[in-house]
C-alpha cells in the first residue's frame, strides 16, 4: 500500500512540475468547450443574400422585407439581371440569391400562382439546405397569412415542437460531445504517454527490477489521472450549465457514475496503448489517430450516425464515446435514469473489462 | 552468489551471447570487461530478470532468473547503463521514491549509502536532471543501494564520468564489497579491470578469459615492447614500418606510444631501435614493458580472430 502511495505521489509531482501537462489537463478542456460552444455552431445568423427582383411590386417588396427582417439574412446586393448572379456567387460572400419572376403580384392575383427562384451556394450543402428551408418557411408563412380568408382545399398543418432543446441550441449537442472528447484526450492520451515516457527515459527498466507489481505500476499511473479527469468532468458540466445553459435534468448520481465509468474505460484504453507503444511519440500518434478522430467523427458527436453509410454505422458501434454521448444526452437533457441507459452502461462496462484484461495480458514483466 | 551456465541469447539473427558461463563468489567485486557490443549489457539484463535467456541457466543467490524472478527483484540492486532516474524529481525525492518502492525508508539503510550520499546531500533539493555526470552516478548508486541489496549489478557506471569521479566511484565499490555486497560491474575501460577481484574478458558474446587481473597479465607469455615516438605523424609511420618487421606478431597504438609483441628471443629493444633508425625514424625510445589487461585483451582478440 505504501508502495502504491509513493508511486501516486511521484506521479502527481511529475504532473504538477510539467507546465505542458498542466495546460493539457486544465487549459485545453476549457478552451475546447468554449470553441465548440461558441465558434462551431450550426445555427445560421446574418447569411448574406442578394435579390434579383424582376417585378419590383408591392408583393415582392413586402416579401423581401419579411425575409430580411427574419434575422437569418442580410442583404448584400440588389441585382439587375441574371448575368450578375454567377459573378456574385464566385466572389463567395453571398450564399443565396432570390429571384422574383416578372409581374409577380399580377400573376399571383390572376393565376393564384407566382414563382420565386431560390439559388443557393451548395459548396456547403448543409448551409445551403438550411437557408433554403428558412426562405421557404418565410414565404409559406407570408402566403398563409396574406390569404387567410381564402379557402385552400385540404391543408395539413404541422406544428413542430423541439423536445428537450426547444430553442435548438447547438451547445446542447456539443457539451456532451466535448466532454467525451476531453475525457478521452486526458485519460487515454495522458496515461499512454506517461507510461511510454518511463520506457523512453529508461526508468521502466528500474521499476521492473523492483518488487513493484504490474498492478502497482498501472494503478499508480491511473489513479492521478482518474482524479484529475473527474475534476475536468465537473468543470465541463458546470461551464456547460452556467455558460451555455445546458441543463442537468437527470440524477447527479447517475451522471457521476456514467462519467467515472467512461473515464475508467478511457484509462484502460490508455494503458492498452502504452503496452504497445515504446515511445511518447508513438503513444501520441496512436491515441491521436486511433482515438481522437473516431471520437470526433464516428461517435455522433458532429455527424449524425443515422446519416452514415451502413459499414460506418456498424463501425460506430465499436466506438465507446458513441455510447457515452448517447447516455450523457439522455441523462442531462431528457432526465433519463438507469432504466433507460442500462444498455449503454453495460456496453461501456464490457469494453472496460475487455481493455483491462487485454492490457494486463499484454503487460510485459521484462524488456521483451 | 551468481552462477551463469552456458547462457545463449540472440536478437533476431544477431547472436549477442554465445554460451557464457561464470561464477561470482559472495562478497566479490567482479568485472565484466569488454568493448561495446561484447554482450555485457545483455548478460546483466538476463541476470536482473529483464531478459530471458534462449539457452542455459543463471542463478542469483540460488534463485533461478526465469522462474524465481519475483524474489530476485527484491534482493538485487540494478543500475542501468543509461542514467535512469527521474530528471524532474529532486535528488531527495528520487531517493525517497526508490526507498518506498522497495518498501523501506531512507533512514533504515542510510548507513549503506552514507559515504556516497553525503557527497550529494548538499544538493538534495536540486532536480536530478541538473546534476553533473559524476553526481548523477552517485545518486543512481545511492538509489540502487537504498534497499540493502545482496547483489549489486552496475552496467558501465563510469562511462562518461570524469577521471576524479571515476576514481571515487571505484573506491566506493571497494567499500561496499567489504560490507558483504556481491558486486558485478561492467566497464569498457581496461584500466579499471585492475580494481576488481576477478574479471571476465568479454568479446563478441564469448568469454576470452576469467581470472584475477594479476593472473591474467601474468599469463602473457610474449615479449612486449613500448615504442615512444615524438609526433603523431611519426607514430603512424612507425606503426606501418613495424607491421612489416620480421618476427613481430602484433602492433597496436596505445595512446601516445606503440605496443609491439614478439615471441622471438632474437628481437630485443636494440633490434627494434636499429630497425626504425635505419628507416629514417629518429628520436624514438624502445623499452621492455610488462603487459596490461589491454595488451592481454588485444592478444586474445587476435587469437580469436585467427
Amino acid at each position: 500500500m505504501n508502495q502504491l502511495l509513493g508511486f501516486v505521489k511521484k506521479e502527481f509531482t511529475h504532473i504538477f512540475r510539467d507546465s505542458r501537462t498542466m495546460i493539457i489537463l486544465f487549459g485545453i478542456p476549457i478552451i475546447q468547450l468554449m470553441l465548440f460552444g461558441y465558434v462551431i455552431t450550426t445555427e445560421i445568423k446574418d447569411a448574406r443574400i442578394a435579390i434579383l427582383d424582376h417585378s419590383n411590386d408591392n408583393v415582392t417588396r413586402e416579401l423581401t422585407n419579411k425575409i430580411l427582417s427574419s434575422g437569418y439574412f442580410r442583404l448584400e446586393d440588389n441585382l439587375q439581371n441574371e448575368h450578375q448572379i454567377d459573378p456574385i456567387f464566385k466572389k463567395g460572400d453571398v450564399k443565396q440569391v432570390i429571384v422574383y419572376e416578372k409581374d409577380f403580384a399580377q400573376k399571383l392575383e390572376r393565376e393564384g400562382k407566382a414563382n420565386i427562384q431560390v439559388i443557393a451556394d451548395a459548396s456547403d450543402p448543409n448551409t445551403a439546405q438550411m437557408l433554403y428551408n428558412y426562405t421557404n418557411g418565410i414565404v409559406q408563412d407570408y402566403t398563409k397569412k396574406k390569404y387567410a380568408g381564402f379557402a385552400i382545399p385540404v391543408q395539413i398543418k404541422s406544428e413542430v415542437r423541439m423536445l428537450y432543446n426547444e430553442n435548438m441550441v447547438g451547445a446542447f449537442m456539443y457539451v456532451p460531445g466535448t466532454m467525451a472528447l476531453i475525457l478521452m484526450l486526458i485519460s487515454a492520451m495522458m496515461t499512454s504517454i506517461t507510461i511510454a515516457r518511463e520506457k523512453e527515459m529508461g526508468t521502466m527498466e528500474i521499476l521492473l527490477v523492483s518488487p513493484l507489481k504490474a498492478s502497482h505500476i498501472i494503478l499508480g499511473k491511473v489513479a492521478p489521472y482518474l482524479l484529475l479527469s473527474i475534476i475536468d468532468a465537473v468543470v465541463v458540466v458546470l461551464l456547460g450549465n452556467m455558460v451555455f445553459g445546458v441543463p442537468i435534468r437527470g440524477s447527479i448520481v447517475v451522471l457521476a457514475f456514467l462519467v467515472v465509468l467512461y473515464i475508467t474505460m478511457a484509462l484502460s484504453l490508455g494503458i492498452l496503448i502504452s503496452t504497445v507503444a515504446n515511445s511518447q511519440q508513438v503513444a501520441l500518434f496512436i491515441s491521436g489517430f486511433a482515438l481522437m478522430l473516431p471520437t470526433m467523427l464516428l461517435s455522433g458527436f458532429i455527424f449524425p450516425i443515422e446519416n452514415m453509410p451502413v459499414p460506418l454505422q456498424i463501425l460506430s458501434n465499436l466506438m465507446p464515446p458513441r455510447w457515452f454521448i448517447d447516455a450523457l444526452k439522455q441523462v442531462m437533457l431528457k432526465g433519463n435514469g438507469l432504466e433507460y441507459i442500462w444498455p449503454n452502461i453495460l456496453i461501456l462496462c464490457t469494453m472496460t473489462v475487455f481493455f483491462l484484461a487485454l492490457s494486463i495480458k499484454k503487460f510485459r514483466f521484462r524488456l521483451e | 552468489m551468481i552462477e551463469v551456465g552456458n547462457i545463449e541469447k540472440s536478437y533476431g539473427k544477431q547472436k549477442a551471447l554465445k554460451g557464457i558461463s561464470l561464477e561470482v563468489q559472495k562478497g566479490e567485486l567482479f568485472g565484466l570487461i569488454g568493448p561495446d557490443g561484447a554482450g555485457k549489457t545483455t548478460l546483466m539484463r538476463i541476470l536482473v530478470t529483464l531478459l530471458l535467456p534462449d539457452r542455459g541457466y543463471a542463478k542469483m543467490d540460488g534463485l533461478d532468473v526465469v522462474s524465481d524472478f519475483r524474489k530476485i527483484r527484491t534482493l538485487v540492486g540494478y543500475m542501468p547503463g543509461r542514467f535512469s532516474l527521474y530528471q524532474d524529481l529532486t535528488v531527495e525525492e528520487n531517493l525517497q521514491f526508490f526507498a518506498t518502492v522497495f518498501g523501506g525508508t531512507i533512514e533504515a539503510n542510510y548507513h549503506l549509502i552514507r559515504d556516497i550520499y553525503s557527497q550529494i546531500e548538499p544538493f538534495k533539493n536540486r532536480l536530478a536532471g541538473k546534476l553533473s555526470g559524476g553526481m548523477k552516478q552517485k545518486l543512481a548508486l545511492s538509489c540502487s543501494l537504498i534497499h540493502a541489496p545482496k547483489i549489486l549489478i552496475l552496467d558501465e557506471p563510469t562511462t562518461g564520468v570524469d577521471a576524479v569521479s571515476r576514481k571515487e566511484f571505484w573506491e566506493m565499490l571497494n567499500k561496499l564489497r567489504h560490507k558483504g555486497i556481491t558486486i558485478l560491474v561492467s566497464t569498457p575501460y581496461m584500466d579499471e579491470a585492475n580494481l576488481c577481484d576477478r574479471v571476465a574478458l568479454l568479446q563478441n558474446g564469448t568469454i576470452l578469459s576469467i581470472d584475477t587481473p594479476k593472473n591474467i597479465t601474468a599469463g602473457f607469455s610474449k615479449n612486449l615492447f613500448g615504442v615512444k615516438v615524438e609526433t603523431t605523424t611519426q607514430r603512424f609511420e612507425c606503426v606501418g614500418l613495424l607491421k612489416e618487421m620480421q618476427g613481430i606478431d602484433s602492433v597496436f597504438s596505445f595512446g601516445e606510444s606503440i605496443h609491439i609483441t614478439s615471441n622471438q628471443p632474437a628481437i630485443q629493444e636494440i633490434q627494434v631501435t636499429e630497425y626504425l633508425n635505419g628507416r629514417g625514424q629518429q628520436g624514438i625510445t624502445v623499452e621492455r614493458i610488462s603487459a596490461s589487461i589491454e595488451d592481454v585483451f588485444m592478444e586474445l582478440m587476435q587469437n580469436e580472430g585467427n
